[in-house]
């Protein structure tokens, strides 16, 4: 038992065909004790990235605030929004900073770049709680249920989903990886994100 | 946070509650660590660098195909073993210092200064930061290859391995390598000895990467070898539309929508 | 060699761990009319590979294998002693135990070393007296259960949750007017089966190397396109009885 796992929560991110998906679990536990099943750990950070923050419940708001903060403070110097790959560097060397006395989180990003031509590419990365970067091509999975998602997630990821497709892959890993594990689970919630709009949904599943 | 001004450097402010919790009996997580085969070997004119390409977190492989041979300066570089974050940026920010220290001398930096100042770094940190580093390149004085401990201590040889799988890797070079080998045998053993970690060692996996450093030129051999491709799985795993049971539903337009509407209907004042 | 003084007063205390840890993963899924066991090959110890092929999955009798997972050593012992306990049935009764009975034994027999256990998790697969597959999986300490399928062993988590959606379809709503099957057919199990093990060996480094799946067919059942599939081969040792294959396939290797 870890710190890690002292609220529990899981959180995933796909890559599909021109568009991405992140989703998350809405439990906060004190251990084995349910409290809520309405946490939020995913915020969009701008309209096309989107940040999870599974670990501990303290760390995920203090962090959240210090990422709204710091990406406020960039799109006011830059005067333009934060591009995804920058965020992830922003995202990657705060919690470095943080080296000896870490945050007990471990970020999963997801978003659309954009290209010279103009057009929007998906993008998704992780960081571990030091803030390792990790830039993966099909999916990134952080949280208590991680393990279980990595086992789904590569039985059935398959490349180029449509976003209605995706949205049924990402559900299907998630609901069936939190079913597992004890602390990850109590409801959950997938953004979609697509280049001219974001479909947000709550699931129906176990509530035990 | 006090104030905008942030000093450089590590923040320690969350120690206190850390090791508070800590005592409290919670053990600390562990962060994704490279369990590695880094290698680094030395032929005619320059030097082979070699890694493989698994990240690890204890028995799960985090990442399959990361970046371990690291840019310190054009013809320097340096791969990275033990925990990941830590080479990361380790590795940056020495390379960051290099190159201010080449535009201050104006004189291409050598290996033994990118070696004294990864020393001193992780000398300084006493191990703490976790870096396990095999240093080589091409500079004015000729071709160096260093290992670099995370304590501090360096070594300085003709062909050197680091990682969970130096073992393996150091078996192939003691039973390969020879003085003054050519570009393409050096590079081939350099191969062999990453695969020997990649199927012998659990904690090195994946693709193998390589660079061949030269007083020339620098090429660097990103996935030079990927013998651990997944074959074709046996079914297929796209599920029906409306599969999952959804609750709620919000739909955020990005599309700016500018609609003109044009107030009064034709009678407007005649401005001819 | 420098011989150091201890101080006759100073209390010393030595410790011999007898348990070790030997990776690998077994599964097994039961159909309706067959049973299907299978484990990957890989024994391991910390960052070494001990031997690229162990096998974890064994013939008890005509209808049945039992599947180990956990420290090797114990698994190899237990099998022996499970054996020795059929053989000895074999000749009080002059027939082989049935599946559910091996399963009774399999409890007592690790019930009765609750205080010092077999370091093992087991999963038994074969074919009941009525004709119907069955999988039974058991703790270290002989608590078990008939299932229709189970994932044991280190890669157990990914793998399991993967089972429960595609074998109980757990989450999947069924098209309008349909409903999920109760038992799926052997190729259709053969594929998941497969496809477990090879995402099970990208993402846990102690799986990998070689897959041993075992195939129990009931008496007089089909083939049900068996014959298609690569690596076969038959161990069926009766004309009138249950047929049971092997089939082996390469996992990667890193």
């Amino acid at each position: 038992m870890s710190i890690m796992d002292q609220n529990g929560g899981s959180v995933i991110a796909m890559v599909g065909k021109d568009c991405v998906a992140i989703a998350s679990d809405l439990r906060l536990g004190n251990q084995a004790l349910g409290v809520s099943s309405n946490f939020q750990k995913i915020f969009p950070v701008t309209d096309r990235i989107y940040l999870g923050l599974p670990g501990l419940a303290t760390d995920v708001t203090t962090l959240k605030e210090r990422f709204r903060f710091r990406v406020n403070m960039y799109t006011i110097k830059e005067e333009r929004e934060i591009e995804p790959e920058t965020f992830a560097h922003l995202v990657s060397s705060t919690l470095y900073e943080h080296r000896f006395g870490p945050y007990f989180c471990e970020p999963v990003m997801a978003g659309l770049s954009k290209t010279p031509s103009g057009g929007y590419k998906p993008f998704i990365a992780a960081t571990d709680l030091i803030g390792c970067l990790n830039f993966a091509k099909d999916f990134v999975v952080a949280g208590t249920a991680s393990e279980k998602l990595f086992g789904v997630a590569e039985g059935l990821w398959e490349p180029d989903l449509e976003p209605e497709d995706l949205f049924e892959t990402i559900s299907q890993t998630l609901m069936n990886a939190v079913d597992r594990d004890a602390y990850s689970g109590w409801g959950c919630v997938v953004h979609v994100l697509t280049k001219d709009k974001v479909i947000t949904r709550t699931l129906k599943g176990r509530m035990d | 946070m006090a104030s905008v001004f942030s000093p450089p450097g590590f923040d320690f402010s969350n120690q206190l509650r850390n090791n508070f919790m800590a005592q409290k009996g919670l053990p600390l997580p562990k962060a994704t660590s490279t369990g590695t085969t880094i290698v680094g070997c030395l032929f005619d004119g320059g030097i082979v660098l070699g890694a493989d390409t698994r990240a690890t977190e204890g028995p799960i492989v985090a990442d399959k195909n990361c970046e371990k041979i690291h840019y310190i300066t054009e013809s320097i570089r340096c791969c990275g073993a033990g925990t990941a974050a830590d080479t990361e940026f380790t590795t940056a920010l020495i390379s960051s210092n290099m190159e201010l220290h080449g535009l201050t001398t104006g004189r291409k930096p050598r290996v033994v200064t990118a070696m004294t100042m990864l020393k001193q770094m992780l000398f300084r940190y006493q191990g703490q930061v976790g870096a396990a580093l095999v240093l080589g390149g091409v500079d004015s004085t000729g071709p160096h290859l260093f290992t670099i401990a995370p304590h501090g201590s360096t070594d300085k040889l003709p062909y050197v391995t680091m990682g969970s799988g130096s073992l393996a890797a150091m078996a192939v070079f003691e039973s390969g390598w020879k003085a003054n080998m050519s570009r393409e045998a050096a590079l081939q053993l350099v191969k062999d000895a990453i695969a020997a970690g990649i199927f012998n060692d659990l904690g090195s996996g994946s693709n193998i990467d390589a660079c061949i450093i030269t007083a020339s030129h620098t090429e660097m051999l990103r996935n030079v070898e990927m013998p651990n491709q997944r074959v074709e799985k046996e079914r297929q795993y796209g599920f029906r539309r409306g599969t999952t049971a959804w609750k709620t539903e919000n739909v955020r337009s990005l599309i700016v929508n500018e609609e003109i509407t044009l107030l009064g209907g034709g009678d407007e004042m005649d401005t001819t | 060699m420098q011989h150091v003084a201890v101080p006759h007063a100073q209390p010393q205390q030595r410790q011999f761990n007898p348990y070790s840890e030997n990776g690998g993963t077994i599964l097994a899924i039961a159909g309706a009319n067959f049973s299907v066991i299978a484990g990957d090959t890989r024994q391991s110890e910390g960052y070494s590979i001990q031997t690229r092929y162990a096998p974890k999955v064994f013939r008890l009798t005509d209808k049945a294998v039992l599947a180990t997972n956990g420290f090797a050593a114990d698994g190899n012992m237990f099998v022996k002693k499970v054996r020795q306990r059929l053989e000895w049935y074999r000749h009080a009764h002059a027939k082989d135990m049935p599946l559910r009975a091996i399963a009774r034994l399999i409890q007592t027999m690790l019930y009765a070393r609750r205080f010092f256990p077999y370091y093992v998790y087991n999963i038994l697969g074969g074919i009941e007296e009525d004709g119907s597959g069955a999988v039974y999986s058991f703790d270290p300490v002989g608590s078990y259960e008939r299932e229709a399928c189970r994932a044991a062993g280190a890669a157990s988590s990914l793998v399991q949750p993967f089972l429960d959606n595609q074998i109980y379809f757990k989450n999947q709503t069924p098209a309008p007017g349909t409903t999920h099957p109760a038992h799926l057919p052997l190729s259709h199990v053969l594929s998941l089966v497969i496809d477990s093990f090879t995402s099970a060996t990208e993402r846990h480094i102690e799986v990998g190397d070689g897959l041993e799946i075992y195939v129990v067919l009931a008496k007089g059942s089909a083939l049900q396109g068996l014959d298609a599939i690569q690596g076969l081969s038959e161990l069926t040792t009766t004309d009138d009885g249950e047929r049971m294959f092997v089939i082996r396939r390469n996992l990667k290797r890193d």
